[in-house]
């Protein structure tokens, strides 16, 4: 094994590649469960994204439009869950499930023609004068613009829950549906409006690891990642900055692992491939520990159907 | 104006008709998707849901399928049930069912080839064990530190499956196979095969110990007073503390069963149809056992009926792709279809729809 030949400034270039994808799932469900919604589905938000992001590049030789055309697939799915929970007022967490379970059999249905093919990529934005810079150039300011979106979304989901009047209604719903419907707000709007956002950020997280971050379609290729970005806004208790640094964190983890795997390290690759997810356990587990943290920081109407007596 | 006007308790009618309802409706749109992928939708339709039964040609062939699928759907899905029963989402049934399988193939391989009708019994037991023990992960953490059981029982899923690509390359891998990944053959060594008791109708043990747990849940759910604490945990979990039921015992309980039954299933896959441990011994039992247990209205009868369904799409399902081509991934789509719109219909269970104009404030 030859730990020498990986190269600090390409991990760190790479990390923010692979955290991609799970930042953009990530902060959409983040507002999803701010409105005190648990859509489970991410993951198959994401995978449907990821084929119909890739179909779509194909067919229209354009990466953009691949990404525009997976931001609706996932809200259009996101969709379908916000007309059973928030309409038929069904369970979350099953219909949850249930869509990522139908979203697993669409993206493969789908993708099938499409296996083995190659869509245009995006170009690598190479930023004036900043990208020029010795080390930070190369490791900062030579990304796709996707990197520099996500980052770009963080930034405005915290400013719109921070500072906005929609977003102090947002969390209002979210912590107490009942009041907010006392007040006039309209609950279920908000929420579907909550729920298509995530949908449309899983999307893209999909569409950027077909059209990025791999690039290609294979069935099944969203890997858990759908999950570890929920495991993720866990993490971060439902704050977007701590959201950012939990998907790097994990993006570091996964790009630490392939690395060590291609600088030759033979033995148990599976147990190598299974570190993110047992990462994501241990993660989990240390900040559930704190138990009165916890409880404090989720929107205390989390996963809760509302039903409008009056 | 349609309003809904919660009930003051579940219709019983509703509950036995919804799933019925959500089975129509995944005909129909099932039908409308199949004829989109370009595909007779009639025809579609009755190849899944009649012709393994009924074909004169295929049904002989089909039929003991039908027992051999619904089995581990079932036992998997009794497991879940009650676990979803309390409150308790255990989503990782999938990985249980993998390790289980490993710890009883591996248990078994170790006394290859000696020779007694002990063995098979011992792989059982270290199959449920083993099942049993990979569910107490996410338990022990919910009951100690309190971490969501949903994620981390998932996460061992994706974890289970990488020991599976491991030792079936590695530690289990046949001496004799020539280097190709799989482990030996376990159905055509007399002391571990698991085959049809009575020939030509699918019956394994697998089947029976499904059948000894509907049976067995039945009974503890309705005659029984942890079935009773379950149940009481999942609809008034605050009612049930003040009643000094105890939460930890209950997530305990319910992960542990769910992961032994998981365990056996897998346990008795690998010993009968699978035949082996191989990289593709997953094959998503556990997910599907998730949209078994709801479909049967977590209830043990139901879960048996809709076992039985479950296992008729499947073979319906690779009929059609035989026949007339249909993509083997349509399936699947059509089994999560099932799963949405029986979660759609519920509605009717637990409301009534009343139509009547907007009042003015």
């Amino acid at each position: 094994m030859d730990l020498s030949s990986i190269s600090p400034v390409l991990l760190i270039a790479s990390l923010m590649i692979s955290a991609t994808p799970i930042l953009l799932a990530a902060i959409g469900e983040m507002v999803v469960e701010k409105s005190g919604v648990l859509n489970l589905g991410v993951e198959g938000m994401m995978i449907t994204g990821a084929v119909v992001g890739f179909v779509a590049a194909i067919n229209s030789g354009s990466p953009g439009l691949g990404f525009v055309a997976a931001a609706l697939a996932g809200a259009a799915l996101s969709l379908s869950f916000a007309l059973l929970t928030q309409v038929l007022l069904s369970n979350q967490v099953a219909t949850g499930l249930g869509l990522t379970l139908a979203g697993l059999g669409l993206s493969s249905l789908i993708g099938k023609p499409y296996e083995g093919m190659k869509a245009a990529s995006l170009p690598k934005l190479d930023i004036p004068l900043l990208g020029d810079l010795p080390v930070v150039g190369r490791m900062l300011f030579s990304h796709d613009i996707m990197v520099y979106f996500s980052l770009l979304l963080v930034l405005a989901v915290w400013a719109f829950l921070k500072y906005t009047r929609a977003g102090l209604i947002l969390r209002a719903v979210g912590e107490s549906a009942e009041s907010a419907h006392a007040l006039g707000y309209k609950v279920v709007q908000v929420r579907v409006a909550a729920i298509m956002f995530g949908g449309a950020c899983a999307g893209l997280g999909g569409a950027y690891l077909s059209l990025v971050r791999v690039p290609q379609w294979t069935e099944g290729m969203t890997a858990g990642a759908g999950w570890i970005a929920l495991a993720i806004v866990v993490f971060a208790s439902w704050r977007a900055g701590r959201v950012l640094i939990g998907a790097y964190l994990f993006g570091g983890i996964s790009v630490l692992q392939l690395n060590l795997q291609a600088a030759g390290m033979t033995w148990g690759v599976q147990y190598l491939s299974m570190s993110p997810y047992l990462v994501t356990i241990l993660v989990l587990v240390f900040i559930s520990s704190n138990r009165s943290r916890m409880s404090h920081d989720a929107p205390a109407n989390l996963g809760q159907t509302f039903h409008a007596t009056r | 104006m349609i309003r809904l006007e919660k009930r003051p308790q579940p219709s019983r009618i509703w509950t036995t008709i919804t799933p019925l309802l959500a089975v129509l409706l995944t005909m129909l749109f099932g039908g409308i998707m199949f004829g989109l992928i370009g595909t007779p939708p009639l025809e579609t339709i009755r190849t899944i849901f009649w012709d393994p039964l009924f074909h004169p040609q295929f049904a002989g062939f089909s039929r003991p399928q039908l027992l051999v699928k619904a089995g581990p759907l079932i036992l998997i899905a009794i497991g879940l049930s009650i676990g979803f029963r309390a409150g308790i989402w255990n989503i990782g049934a999938e990985g249980q069912y993998i390790i289980g399988a490993i710890c009883g193939a591996a248990a078994g391989l170790a006394l290859y080839p000696m020779d007694s009708a002990l063995i098979l019994p011992l792989m059982i037991l270290c199959g449920a064990l083993g099942g049993w023990a990979w569910a107490m992960i996410p338990a022990l953490l919910k009951v100690r530190f309190g971490t969501n059981e949903i994620l981390v029982s998932l996460m061992l899923v994706y974890v289970a499956e990488n020991i599976l690509a491991s030792v079936s390359s590695g530690l289990l891998r046949n001496p004799e196979g020539m280097g190709f990944p799989g482990s030996r053959n376990l159905s055509q060594w007399s002391s571990s095969q698991n085959l049809e008791l009575v020939p030509n109708t699918g019956m394994h043990l697998g089947v029976v110990a499904a059948f000894i747990a509907v049976i067995a849940a039945y009974v503890l759910l309705t005659r029984h007073i942890e079935g009773f604490n379950i149940r009481l945990s999942g609809a008034a979990p605050r009612a049930a503390r003040f009643a000094g039921v105890s939460p930890a015992r209950t997530i305990l309980f319910c992960l542990g069963l769910a992961g032994a039954l998981a365990g056996a299933a897998g346990l008795f896959e690998v010993t009968g149809p699978a035949g082996q441990i191989s990289i593709d011994f997953g094959s998503g039992y556990g997910f599907t056992a998730i949209i078994v247990a709801f479909l049967g209205r977590l209830h043990p009868v139901g879960i048996l009926l809709a076992g039985l369904l479950m296992a008729l799409t499947y073979i319906g399902g690779e009929l059609a792709q035989l026949m007339l081509n249909v993509p083997a991934a349509s399936i699947q789509l059509f089994q999560g279809m099932l799963l949405f719109f029986l979660l759609g219909v519920d509605v009717l269970t637990n409301y009534r729809v009343r139509i009547a104009r907007r009042e003015v404030a």
